[in-house]
């Protein structure tokens, strides 16, 4: 079975839509977690999920799947709400986001939940990790993908730099980076926390092809995975930045002061979710 | 502040609303009602920097979770922010202090010990460079899972020659351990505990001085030797004890390195008493170990045992959950001293 067949009838707009109200569910459980930033993200898991990766939810570890690497851990719970909505993980677990003994612990890890390729929270690994996926099928002679998703916080780091040269050397076209550029860090907006722009060319200059889209919205979100998958087998290793919103989705969140952790009063899950709700595509 | 960042499972294991425990990255170690003070850290180092001006602030984007922000605000022009980039953080330290300079440098203690590790041996330690490394989230203090989690960290720093290293218990003792820091000359890893910071030792007329151990309290039957957090534990541990007619001695050894031997060596050395070693970090490398070593090296030979953390990739949880699974609550700590006691 592959993913097309269960996405069939369901728009990806509603399936974006879908993978906010199971992170807002989630959020409401603890009262707390990284919603704005899973708010922000959807759209481009809801494209990877549901337009682009192939993979089967019963067999998580299909040897033939595109891999998923969630190199920013602290965003499992936007992760956790895509693999619900890609029946990978069973809608009702959301109740045990974050509590003992749950599969779904607030940052992600290998171990603990199927579809988590990787175990984060220490940020800038993910990419290393995707140069040996890469390499590895290569060596299969898997015509497996490797997408990873990392955060513009992770620019910081010298890692990601290393990898994403050694991607450009070893050409793995099997590849696909996305960078959610919301523009935030733990100590305040990415861009003063430590200058990245211009990321576009510095990213070309390291040799990929690299593209650089509203992440927010779907149809060049989808027409970036389109493009980077056509990129297999022409020897580069692809990048797609994608600039966000934190909050998407529901106003009060997206006007709200911009913060690593933002707040939200035991109260206003259900009106984000009311919020929501009003947004509902078809 | 925060809602339901620690809330525990109330109740027996009926039906209805799931459990509101948390694997939360940030809580709060302090116990309800505790006496607390607010990010003692940012204000003794700003207090520090007013008497000397070679002090500067740096962080790789925790200086909000380090505390570090109040000494930003008082001194922009003296903090760097590195970004969330540890290996340049330490590195850029070593730079500044080669110039004469005296960074005090901030991130969590997993990432100084684990990231940063050969940056710190090459360009501080072994240069012996003025350089203050000041980590949050020692131990067992976060509920976000192994990478968060530094159960290593005292085992990597004693292991590194010309490392300093400090493992305070409470508010009162990181201000102090602050000043001390200032006035050593060299490389210092002190652990950070950080936001509303417990306050415990002001009631034990303590005062920290660098390198040295201090008896708490004397008791005949157990003596406990602990640093951190664990010695606030002790404390409590020796308290409850006191229920069953166990009379406990607290030894708090904040300065890991150099240990203070003479004032270990004296206290194991008499006779009849339990020797508990206590601390927030895995039994491979730390206190324990180090006592454990002392004692031997030195033929002293109590009944000695050891309280923490296993050989083991620890839970995401919430910490009271944690803290009780892996022994180092205070009720764990009772229960386990009155089982060695028979
Ligand atoms: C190696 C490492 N250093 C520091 C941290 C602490 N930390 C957690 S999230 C974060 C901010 C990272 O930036 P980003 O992912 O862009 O943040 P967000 O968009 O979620 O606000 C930091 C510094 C970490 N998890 N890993
Ligand atoms: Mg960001």
């Amino acid at each position: 079975m592959s993913t097309a067949s269960i996405g069939h009838n369901v728009s990806l707009e509603r399936r974006a839509w879908n993978i906010r109200r199971h992170a807002i569910l989630m959020g409401e459980v603890q009262g707390q977690g990284y919603i704005a930033q899973a708010l922000d993200i959807a759209d481009v898991l809801a494209t990877a999920y549901f337009h682009a990766m192939r993979y089967r939810p019963d067999d998580p570890e299909w040897e033939g799947r595109d891999r998923f690497l969630l190199s920013n851990g602290h965003y499992a719970i936007a992760l956790y709400a895509a693999l619900i909505e890609a029946g990978i993980v069973p809608e009702e677990e959301l109740e045990s986001y974050g509590s003992d003994e749950s599969r779904l612990p607030m940052s992600g890890m290998a171990s603990y939940t199927p579809g988590m390729e990787m175990s984060g929270g220490s940020l800038g690994l993910g990419l290393s990790i995707a140069v040996g996926k890469c390499l590895g099928l290569k060596r299969k002679r898997s015509d497996s993908r490797v997408y990873t998703l990392f955060s513009d916080g992770e620019l910081d780091e010298g890692s990601v730099w290393e990898a994403i040269m050694s991607a450009a050397h070893y050409k793995l076209d099997n590849l696909i980076a996305i960078v959610d550029v919301n523009n935030q860090q733990a100590d305040g907006p990415s861009t003063s926390v430590m200058a990245f722009e211009p990321l576009t060319d510095k990213i070309e200059a390291f040799g990929w092809f690299t593209q650089r889209v509203d992440g927010n919205d779907l149809g060049e979100v989808r027409d970036a995975f389109d493009a980077a998958k056509a990129q297999h087998g022409r020897g580069k290793p692809s990048m797609i930045i994608a600039d966000t919103l934190m909050g998407k989705g529901v106003p009060f969140l997206e006007a709200r002061e911009k913060n690593h952790f933002i707040r939200v009063e035991g109260h206003e899950w259900e009106l984000a979710l009311a919020a929501l709700e009003e947004r509902k595509p078809a | 502040m925060k809602p339901a960042a620690t809330k525990v499972a109330s109740g027996g294991s009926g039906a209805g609303k799931p459990r509101l425990t948390t694997s939360a990255m940030i809580a709060s170690i302090a116990s309800e009602g505790q006496r607390t003070k607010p990010a003692p850290f940012g204000h003794a180092l700003v207090e520090l920097a007013r008497q000397d001006d070679t002090i500067l602030g740096m962080t790789a984007d925790l200086g909000k979770y380090t505390d570090l922000h109040i000494f930003g605000q008082a001194f922009p022009d003296r903090y760097y922010q590195m970004g969330m980039a540890e290996q340049l953080l330490f590195g850029a330290a070593s730079g500044l202090a080669a110039e004469g300079f005296t960074p005090v440098a901030t991130t969590y203690a997993v990432f100084a010990s684990r990231r940063a590790y050969d940056f710190i041996h090459q360009t501080i330690a072994e240069e012996d460079r003025n350089v203050k490394i000041v980590c949050a989230l020692p131990g067992l203090t976060s509920g976000y899972g192994p990478s968060h989690q530094a159960t290593e960290d005292l085992a990597l720093f004693r292991a590194m020659p010309n490392m300093v290293v400090i493992d305070p218990c409470d508010a009162l003792e990181i201000e102090q351990a602050v000043t001390a820091m200032g006035r050593h000359k060299g490389p210092v890893y002190l652990r950070l505990l950080r936001g509303q910071v417990p306050l415990v030792l002001d009631e034990y007329g303590y005062s920290f001085e660098l390198g040295k151990a201090k008896m708490l309290r004397d008791g005949y039957e157990v003596l406990f030797i602990s640093s951190g957090i664990m010695t606030m534990r002790a404390l409590e541990a020796a308290k409850a004890l006191e229920n069953d007619r166990i009379d406990a001695a607290v030894l708090h050894v904040p300065t890991i390195k150099p240990l203070d031997t003479a004032a270990i060596l004296e206290a194991c050395s008499r006779p009849g008493r339990l020797v508990v070693v206590a601390e927030n970090h895995t039994v491979n490398g730390g206190l324990g170990e180090a006592v454990a070593g002392l004692l031997m090296r030195e033929g002293v030979h109590p009944v000695f045992r050891m309280i923490g953390l296993p050989d083991e990739f620890l839970a995401a949880g919430a910490l009271p959950t944690l803290h009780d699974r892996y022994g180092i609550s205070t009720g764990a700590i009772c229960n386990r001293v009155k089982e060695w006691l028979g």
